[in-house]
């Protein structure tokens, strides 16, 4: 029915949708979506290492995206500067030096569009091997990482506390996120991977009353949005990437309409104000 | 040397000489205290006085830059933070809250909303309760682990007065029943402090330390807080109808609980438990380890009254 570029999309997408939606979760539960743009961003300067040392490209931005999230905690930790400056600046100089590594090595030619917003129809078998057994991964470590994440995120103290770690959890989440951002990259782009995370996750909090329930329906909303993006982008002659991002905020925009459960969003919102101190 | 000792005695934790910096200020010094079973220690103190930071230490969150801390093998801590704020876009219901440290079996994290007083809002999302009903939320949570130690940062911020007489009350029963040590850290002592066995009065060091009668009439104690704190608690100790002896035991009227305060333990500091520990250790209570508790209430450090 369809062409196999076309199927090994579809699985590649939905394993990689599936893999990032408790990962997004815990994003904007965290509020580090702009630390997830800083970590992909930087993956630019990965692919520009790859080619300049001839290292495995997945292996390469994996590597420079979790040595920056590294850099941010030293830097955090300095306190000199507010986080929000810190990833400005990681995530800007990161893309920059990547550029302009690139731009001076003038024996390779690469395909930067390809990286700035993903080539999905591109994927190979592969690909989607790595895609799965990546997403396994992350999935089974994240089941294992459930209880002293979801405290840490609540106050990394009252896990401290009560004995959880917070602070190992933390540093897992971060390797967690470049491992994705390694296996996402080719299939959204360096500027979209973000995007994956959070929309659907912000979705799911319309539907959801327990974390667990929320993760859940985050990957269920990102592969919805993942398959709704492609056909879409088959049947409209549009680049993949984007078209999956602009489905999966075509899903977003249905959650917010008001229908079930009255007034829900409407309380949920003006909580953000009223919250606890 | 070789006294009996009573297992129930050996300390949960213990603090010697503890500080804490941060940036090149001391945000406190010279703590020394501890907490054995069945015990309840208040920490007051004016604001940034180093209340939750000695709390902190005290369970591990905060590293000491000076002395040390000794923490029981294996102890079970539940701890009310004084700030929690938990984020919208996380769906969490009471009932999800109470099982975010450790599982829990139903049958004890319905007991618990249940002595707190809001079992009705089990199924309520966090964002949605008022200041009170949270408090009791992160109440619930803490004793349904069934802790050894039980830290409460400031616990009846934001309930009402006659709910605050009532966690008070669930507080002392929750340590008269599960025989569990409190560290409770509070900036209203007039009503806290009459159910505490040691009260350590804050101000970057420890300024005095004692029963609640003995802080209250402390000079240090006065000059921080006024006298007229000092007026609030004698009434609240007489609504009670326990009195302070002279010679420092508390005569209940009921006599249901026997508290120990014997003047001649200090300061109820587990004294009487760890005479030899102490000197093996030589460390310094201040100028007068050891001997009776009315030089205790002189502040380690008169000059120092910064921050009052």
């Amino acid at each position: 029915m369809f062409d196999d570029f076309f199927t090994r999309a579809l699985i590649a997408g939905i394993g990689l949708a599936i893999t990032v939606g408790p990962l997004g979760c815990f994003v904007i539960w965290r509020r580090m979506a702009y630390f997830g743009d800083t970590m992909a961003h930087s993956a630019l300067l990965g692919v520009a290492l790859s080619l300049l040392f001839d290292l495995n490209l997945m292996l390469s931005v994996f590597i420079v995206a979790a040595a920056v999230s590294l850099l941010l905690l030293l830097l955090q930790k300095r306190g000199a500067l507010s986080t929000d400056a810190l990833l400005g600046i990681l995530s800007h100089s990161a893309l920059s030096i990547g550029l302009v590594m690139v731009a001076f090595m003038t024996w390779v030619r690469i395909d930067l569009v390809g990286f700035l917003f993903g080539d999905i129809l591109a994927v190979s078998e592969a690909d989607i091997d790595l895609v799965w057994g990546g997403g396994i991964l992350v999935l089974a470590a994240i089941v294992y990482l459930w209880r002293p994440l979801l405290a840490s995120t609540v106050n990394p103290e009252l896990a401290e506390a009560e004995g959880l770690q917070p602070e190992r959890a933390r540093l897992y989440f971060m390797l967690l996120m470049a491992l994705v951002i390694a296996i996402a990259m080719k299939i959204v782009g360096i500027l979209l991977i973000t995007s994956l995370l959070i929309i659907p996750a912000a979705t799911a909090r319309r539907f959801a009353t327990s974390p667990e329930i929320m993760a859940v329906l985050a990957s269920v909303i990102g592969a919805l949005a993942v398959t709704g993006g492609l056909f879409g982008s088959l049947h409209f002659d549009t680049p993949s990437g984007p078209s999956i991002v602009v489905a999966a905020m075509g899903l977003f925009v249905l959650s917010l309409l008001p229908f079930g459960r009255n007034g829900q969003t409407e309380t949920a919102i003006h909580s953000t104000h009223g919250g606890h101190h | 040397m070789l006294e009996f000792r009573k297992p129930e005695q050996k300390p949960l934790v213990l603090m010697n000489n503890a500080g804490v910096r941060r940036n090149g200020r001391w945000l406190v010094r010279g703590v020394e205290f501890s907490i054995a079973r069945g015990e309840i220690v208040t920490l007051i103190g004016p604001n940034g006085s180093g209340k939750s930071t000695t709390a902190k230490a005290a369970i591990g969150v905060l590293k000491p830059d000076e002395g040390w801390v000794e923490k029981m093998p294996g102890l079970k801590v539940g701890y009310v933070p004084q700030k929690l704020a938990i984020d919208w876009t996380l769906p969490l219901t009471v009932e999800r809250l109470m099982t975010l440290t450790g599982p829990l079996r139903g049958r004890e994290v319905e007991e618990a909303l249940h002595s707190t007083g809001i079992a009705h809002l089990a199924r309520a999302e966090v964002q949605h309760l008022s200041g009170g009903e949270f408090q009791r939320a992160l109440l619930a949570r803490a004793i349904a682990r069934k802790p050894d130690l039980l830290v409460l940062d400031e616990p009846v911020q934001g309930v009402d007065f006659s709910g605050e007489i009532a966690l008070y009350d669930l507080i002392k029963s929750i340590r008269n029943q599960t025989g569990c040590g409190i560290l409770l850290i509070s900036h209203d002592l007039h009503v806290v402090m009459a159910e505490t066995d040691t009260v350590i009065c804050l101000n970057g060091h420890v300024c005095c330390r004692g029963t609640p009668q003995m802080v209250s009439q402390s000079p240090e104690y006065l000059k921080l807080f006024g006298s007229r704190a000092a007026r609030t608690l004698a009434v609240y100790s007489h609504d009670h109808d326990h009195t302070h002896l002279p010679d420092g035991r508390v005569l209940h009227a009921d006599g249901s609980i026997t508290e120990h305060c014997h003047p001649d333990d200090g300061h109820h500091h587990g004294d009487h438990a760890h005479d030899d520990h102490d000197h093996a250790h030589d460390h310094v209570h201040g100028p007068d380890c050891g001997c009776g508790y009315k030089s205790r209430l002189q502040g380690y450090d008169d000059k120092e009254t910064r921050r009052v």
